[in-house]
């Protein structure tokens, strides 16, 4: 269930950029999501693409040091309150969330998050439970 | 069975004779250096020393000592003690250190040389069955032409690489069966690393000794190196100004290197005062080449910090032992008043399951210095979460603390960001340098 984020070593160099998201584009795939974590020395690039398989070759070509990581993609109401609810189940069943960002895409009904927490299945049960729609790679794609 | 020794009658003489025999040539060392090199000759006269004051091995410490800085002096040909006709090789040290050294060699120095080379290649187990890879620097460097000349004398089948084309080495290595490499202990982990790189396993190849050289390297580096190739790493020890690679190797023991003492005396004094220090010391190194005919040293000052050994080895030589240099003098650093060589570093980098892959960076911004290392990490390493990332750096920081004294900057870096060597390993950058500043 969960979706597989590309996490991409940057150092804080000029350029280290710029070769990572021009393998991305010559791929021909596109960005979802992303989020930049950085420290005073380097930073990691994370993404989520409509093809990670083709981004991670282009990015391994490109001598880019990317691993893959499994995340949790949730839907959640585009409307206020709705955010909270979802971190609040989270809380009260003792789920961390390590970090979590925003998808760029919005549709009309949907804002959509992605998750970072220890432990993705326990995560995506409680939330399940709760009703919260998740992301699967199929819905990604179609976004 | 196998050969153990190359020339079992020198390498297995008793101490007495050894002993005798360096008398004798020291003597006979002397009085040829006065009389054909003019440079040496004023030293000495300003010392006051004649050639007759030399009656005993006890006696060399009334001669002066050489230090790189005369060679410098003297370039290209004040050291020279025979007609240039005389002479069919140069070579040059690598200038790591400042300005190149030039040295001559006499046919029968260059013989000289590739016998010593020879034996460390018969100690590591080899014999005329092998297939030598030389993957030393072929050319002015005397890692190449040293090692190449030690397999011929072997009678070794040679494979003169020379160093670089990572990918043709491999191929040569598995297409031809090698059964040796030779060259610097850092090439040797990269050939290593990239032999994983291709899939290939440590017991896919054919290799099942190394000889290794020309530059500092750690036990630590030893056992990567020895199980990355699948094979026993041999240390071995030389100096362009005593020839080259083979003044002292490395036997099955791996316990120091046997110094080939009929051709080379050696000392150990204190870096300070220039007093001979007793045996067991640690204390610099310094050399009299007593063979020599076109370049020849007496009392050369290494600048590499070790002991030296004459501990019964079960190998059978009876040539004194020198531990591995701590480190060239010339390799030190001094950082915030510390002394550090690059060597410690390598060591904690192994001890902490890192790779030898690290650049010592060392600067001085507002009168302080600045001291930061960039290490590779691990693939397995990596996290998505930085603070995973900055918790190791603060880890190896500490014990980098504990070996060192002070505190680096540790930068961690993505896998083979840091540019590999094929000779000698740029470790240090140091731009203090660069302002002049005297470190």
């Amino acid at each position: 269930m969960a979706i597989k984020q590309l996490s991409i070593f940057v150092e804080n160099r000029e350029g280290t950029l710029v070769t990572v998201t021009d393998a991305i584009a010559k791929a021909g795939v596109d960005i979802r999501a992303m989020s930049v974590a950085d420290t005073n020395d380097f930073g990691i690039f994370r993404l989520i693409v409509t093809d990670i398989a083709k981004a991670k070759q282009a990015l391994d070509d490109a001598n880019a040091f990317v691993s893959v990581t499994e995340v949790v993609g949730v839907a959640v109401q585009d409307e206020p309150g709705a955010l909270a609810k979802v971190v609040k189940i989270l809380a009260d069943n003792n789920i961390n969330i390590e970090y979590m960002y925003a998808f760029i895409t919005v549709s009309k009904q949907f804002a959509y998050v992605v998750l970072r927490v220890e432990d993705n299945a326990a995560a995506e049960k409680i939330l399940t439970e709760h009703g919260i729609t998740l992301v699967t790679e199929e819905d990604m794609a179609k976004l | 069975m196998q050969k153990k020794f190359y020339q079992p009658e020198a390498e297995t003489m008793p101490v007495n004779e050894i002993k005798k025999l360096q008398e004798f040539k020291l003597i006979r060392q002397v009085r040829y250096v006065y009389e054909n090199v003019e440079y040496y000759r004023n030293l000495m006269d300003e010392k006051g020393v004649k050639p007759e004051d030399i009656t005993c091995l006890q006696d060399i410490s009334k001669l002066p000592f050489l230090s790189k800085n005369d060679l410098r002096e003297a370039y290209p040909y004040g050291m020279l003690a025979t007609d240039l006709n005389n002479c069919v090789r140069i070579h040059s040290t690598s200038g790591t250190t400042g300005k190149r050294v030039v040295a001559f060699y006499t046919q029968n120095d260059v013989d000289m040389w590739e016998e010593c080379c020879a034996r460390a290649i018969v100690a590591a187990g080899g014999d005329a069955g092998d297939v030598v890879q030389v993957a030393y620097g072929y050319g002015l460097f005397t890692g190449g032409a040293g090692l190449h000349g030690g397999s011929h004398k072997v009678g070794c089948l040679t494979l003169p690489m020379s160093s670089g084309n990572t990918n043709r080495q491999i191929q040569f290595m598995m297409d031809l069966n090698a059964t040796f490499l030779c060259c610097t202990p850092s090439y040797a982990a990269y050939i290593g690393e990239s032999l994983k790189e291709k899939g290939y396993k440590p017991e896919d190849n054919k290799l099942k000794a190394g000889i290794f050289g020309a530059e500092p390297w750690t036990e630590e580096m030893r056992k990567d190196i020895e199980k990355s190739l699948g094979i026993k790493a041999y240390d071995i020890y030389g100096l362009t100004e005593s020839s080259g690679p083979g003044v002292a190797f490395e036997c099955c023991e791996q316990n120091g290197m046997h110094i080939n003492e009929d051709h080379f005396y050696a000392e150990i004094i204190d870096p300070d005062t220039g007093e001979v220090l007793p045996e067991g010391s640690k204390g610099e190194l310094v050399f009299t080449s007593l063979d020599k005919e076109a370049f020849p040293l007496i009392r050369y000052r290494t600048r590499d910090i070790t002991v030296l050994s004459r501990e019964k080895c079960s190998c059978g030589r009876t040539f004194i032992r020198m531990h591995k240099p701590m480190g060239r003098s010339d390799d030190m650093m001094i950082i915030r008043g510390v002394n550090v060589f690059p060597s410690q570093i390598e060591a904690v980098l192994l001890n902490n399951g890192y790779a030898p892959n690290y650049q010592i960076l060392v600067d001085r911004v507002n009168n302080t210095d600045t001291f930061e290392i960039r290490v590779e990490m691990l693939p397995e390493d990596f996290s998505d979460t930085p603070k995973v990332i900055t918790k190791k750096e603060k880890k190896l920081q500490a014990a980098m603390k504990e070996m060192l004294g002070i505190n680096p900057v540790i930068r961690l870096a993505a896998p083979k960001s840091i540019a590999r060597s094929e000779g000698k390993a740029v470790r240090v950058i140091d731009n203090r340098k660069k302002m002049g500043i005297n470190t």
